[in-house]
């Protein structure tokens, strides 16, 4: 048999995916067939990336934002060399590892950061395709994979979005229903929508 | 029962685990010149060091410091030596004073961290300490002269 054939690249395929995961294995079987409900499945859960939730640490800016209208964060709270802010304004100087009780006072989950400046990871501005293309990227996204992508959307960091403390409104769509398109897309092939 | 390291001493406390390290510091360890500003994070009047890092102890749980090691402004020298602390007599920097240890303690932070601060550095660092007197200038100047003193005395 001939390097490239088609039995051999198709053995060399089940053997990557069994090797991925059974993530990638089914986004492998999906293929092009999935397209639409993958690109579905993330049209869904865009209402949630752009909340103010998320979107005020995917901030523009090298700083993070507050508040349901995304004014930058008080205290000019910088994004630091490694996104946890500078010196004596790091992230945990205020941030505990949960919400703390009552209005204005700060939020909390573990590991409370922004993306590190090299892959700052800002959303502000694209298209839903555009995000979906940079949430993918793994020069951009952290270096990682699919699967990894839906790890992190069930780190409590993120799930923090769904209970964000008093005064702040959480993300739209429930925890489940998003998880669950999380997974579908990666499962349909992570594919992007068309715009 | 909750174990701290404060100022290189430890301390084993029987109190509610939730009660802010603050008041563990200042109720039951009688270490007062950590004050009490806002009680949300919003003044940095609180400020003190766990394992070295700023932390603003008027809503950080005592259980957060469990084990860990804390310095407040009387734990930053035995005797006033500290270059922040001299620098600080010799600009004559406080006013009413109440905010002082809170930016002596960020200062001591970034000094630690950028032993040569620009203005910039400084700014960054201590935008979030408050000084309802406006002692901003001296405070400016004082952590530039500590930088000094530090950069001649090899601390810190």
């Amino acid at each position: 048999m001939r390097p490239g054939s088609g039995r051999e690249a198709s053995i060399a395929a089940a053997v990557v995916a069994g090797l991925l995961g059974p993530g990638v294995f089914l986004a492998r079987q999906a293929g092009a067939a999935g397209e639409p409900a993958a690109a579905a499945a993330f049209a869904s859960i865009v209402p949630v990336l752009r909340h103010p939730r998320c979107m005020n640490c995917h901030s523009s800016g090298d700083f993070p934002r507050q508040g349901d209208d995304s004014h930058p964060h008080a205290m000019d709270v910088r994004r630091g060399p490694g996104g946890h802010g500078v010196t004596a304004q790091k992230c945990e100087t205020c941030h505990q590892d949960h919400n703390l009780d009552g209005r204005n006072m700060p939020p909390g989950a573990p590991d409370w950061h922004l993306p590190p400046p090299s892959t700052p990871m800002v959303w502000r501005g694209l298209t839903d395709r555009q995000l979906c293309e940079l949430l993918k990227d793994r020069r951009q996204n952290g270096n990682r994979s699919v699967d990894q992508i839906v790890e992190h959307m069930a780190t409590p960091l993120v799930l923090w979005g769904w209970q964000p403390g008093e005064g702040r409104t959480p993300v739209p769509v429930s925890e489940a229903q998003f998880t669950a398109k999380v997974k579908e897309w990666a499962a349909q092939g992570a594919a992007c929508p068309a715009r | 029962m909750i174990s701290l390291i404060v100022n290189k001493r430890r301390v084993d406390l029987d109190v509610d685990p939730s009660t802010p390290l603050l008041w563990v510091l200042r109720d039951n360890l009688g270490l007062n010149g950590t004050k009490y500003g806002c009680g949300m994070a919003q003044c940095g009047a609180c400020t003190v060091h766990v394992d070295g890092q700023a932390v603003r102890s008027c809503v950080a749980p005592v259980s957060r410091a469990a084990g860990r090691e804390i310095t407040t402004i009387e734990g930053l020298s035995p005797d006033l030596s500290h270059p922040l602390q001299r620098a600080w007599i010799e600009v004559d920097v406080p006013q009413c004073g109440y905010c002082q240890s809170g930016q002596i303690m960020s200062a001591a932070v970034l000094l630690k961290e950028k032993p040569k601060p620009t203005d910039e550095d400084i700014d960054q660092a201590l935008t979030g300490n408050i000084c309802r007197c406006g002692t901003y200038p001296r405070i400016r100047r004082a952590v530039h002269r500590a930088a000094e003193l530090a950069a001649e005395g090899g601390r810190p």
